[in-house]
């Protein structure tokens, strides 16, 4: 499956990773539900790292849409809320599209 | 409630699935696409230039912040040189002030620098990726099959759309940045600029300056004194007593 990594770009990652993925992913979630700023950068440091460790990194000339994508490390509590609430956290990704 | 990846992926795909539904036909929406991906990239290199723009004022500003810092210190010394103990502890303190400003100003300011490079690394794997898509839409032209089509022009306009979204996404975050930091450099700025930043002070913009001048003043008088005193050595009473008035005066005057 494809992972990117945002502002860094996209990982091609093996399925077995998929339930480590998703338990670092649920730390972070949980991070964000304890309000602890902290455990929230530490968890997606983890998570970047395991993509990055287990992953190639895709081409320039790929495109192809991800799977799955690792919001950035330096993600503030504020922005993770924004994230979970409706209207996520892209204003104007409209525009781009 | 789903976890940050799928959420995140799950908003990106949502903005770009809703461009993808008109597509009727491919040639059209392949090259309106491209069109606006040219835009976009467009749109990005701007974003950089803006960014970068921000961050060599705030150098700037922070260059000019060390400068305070470093007259501050400067105050300091001629404050204690002129036995002015009180004047010297609130040029240090204010200094402390700026300094501890200018240190959190620094730390924000290395990991914008890295996110800068991150940026212009971003929009040269857009400018790739919409080369590429260029080169495809070609393909898928030529071999227009259309639900075949169809398939591949969406995972490629879904790919390309969801890496502007990234790069765009990361420009906003640097800008957003760059803002704050502003902002903080700015209010430290004034707040030194008019000797506000602590409480100590009652008197206005450069106090500090102001009465060194005036002990430099003084002992510049006192010098002089000195100096005329030794030169004319101890006179006769009513002489001195002619000084002694002068003195009296100029005291009051002041």
């Amino acid at each position: 499956m494809i992972v990117r990594l945002l502002g860094e770009g996209q990982f091609r990652v093996d399925d077995d990773l998929m339930p480590t993925l998703n338990e670092l992913d649920a730390a972070v979630l949980r991070a964000v539900e304890a309000g602890d700023e902290r455990a929230l950068w530490d968890g997606l440091q983890a998570l970047a790292d395991a993509v990055r460790g287990h992953g190639t990194r895709l081409g320039d000339d790929e495109l192809v849409p991800s799977d799955a994508i690792v919001p950035p490390e330096d993600l503030s509590l504020d922005e993770a809320r924004d994230l979970l609430a409706d209207d996520g956290f892209i204003p104007g990704a409209a525009a781009t599209a | 409630m789903p976890g940050l990846m799928s959420r995140m992926s799950m908003i990106i795909k949502s903005k770009f699935s809703k461009a993808l539904d008109k597509a009727e036909n491919p040639n059209e929406t392949l090259d309106y696409s491209y069109e606006q991906q040219l835009q976009q990239l467009q749109n990005v290199k701007r974003g950089i230039a803006d960014v970068t723009t921000a961050k060599k004022r705030l150098e700037l500003q922070y260059t000019s912040m060390q400068q305070q810092v470093d007259k501050l210190d400067g105050q300091a010394r001629d404050a204690l040189k002129a036995n002015r103990e009180d004047l010297a502890r609130e040029a240090l303190s204010r200094k402390a002030t700026v300094q501890a400003q200018l240190g959190d100003i620094m730390a924000q300011g290395q990991q914008l620098e890295a996110q800068q490079q991150k940026l212009v690394e971003g929009e040269k794997t857009l400018a790739a990726k919409v080369e590429s898509f260029r080169t495809q839409k070609e393909v898928i032209k030529a071999q227009y099959n259309a639900a075949e089509a169809q398939v591949r022009i969406s995972e490629a306009a879904t790919g390309i759309g969801e890496h502007m979204a990234d790069v765009g996404m990361a420009i906003d975050r640097a800008k957003d940045k760059t803002q704050q930091m502003q902002a903080r450099a700015d209010a430290v700025e004034e707040l030194t600029a008019a000797g506000t930043l602590t409480d100590f002070t009652s008197s206005g913009s450069d106090d500090i300056d102001r009465q060194l001048k005036e002990i430099s003043h003084s002992s510049q008088v006192d010098d002089e004194l000195a100096k005329m005193k030794a030169e004319i050595g101890p006179g006769e009473a009513p002489k001195q007593l002619e000084g002694g008035e002068e003195a009296e005066t100029t005291e009051a005057s002041s």
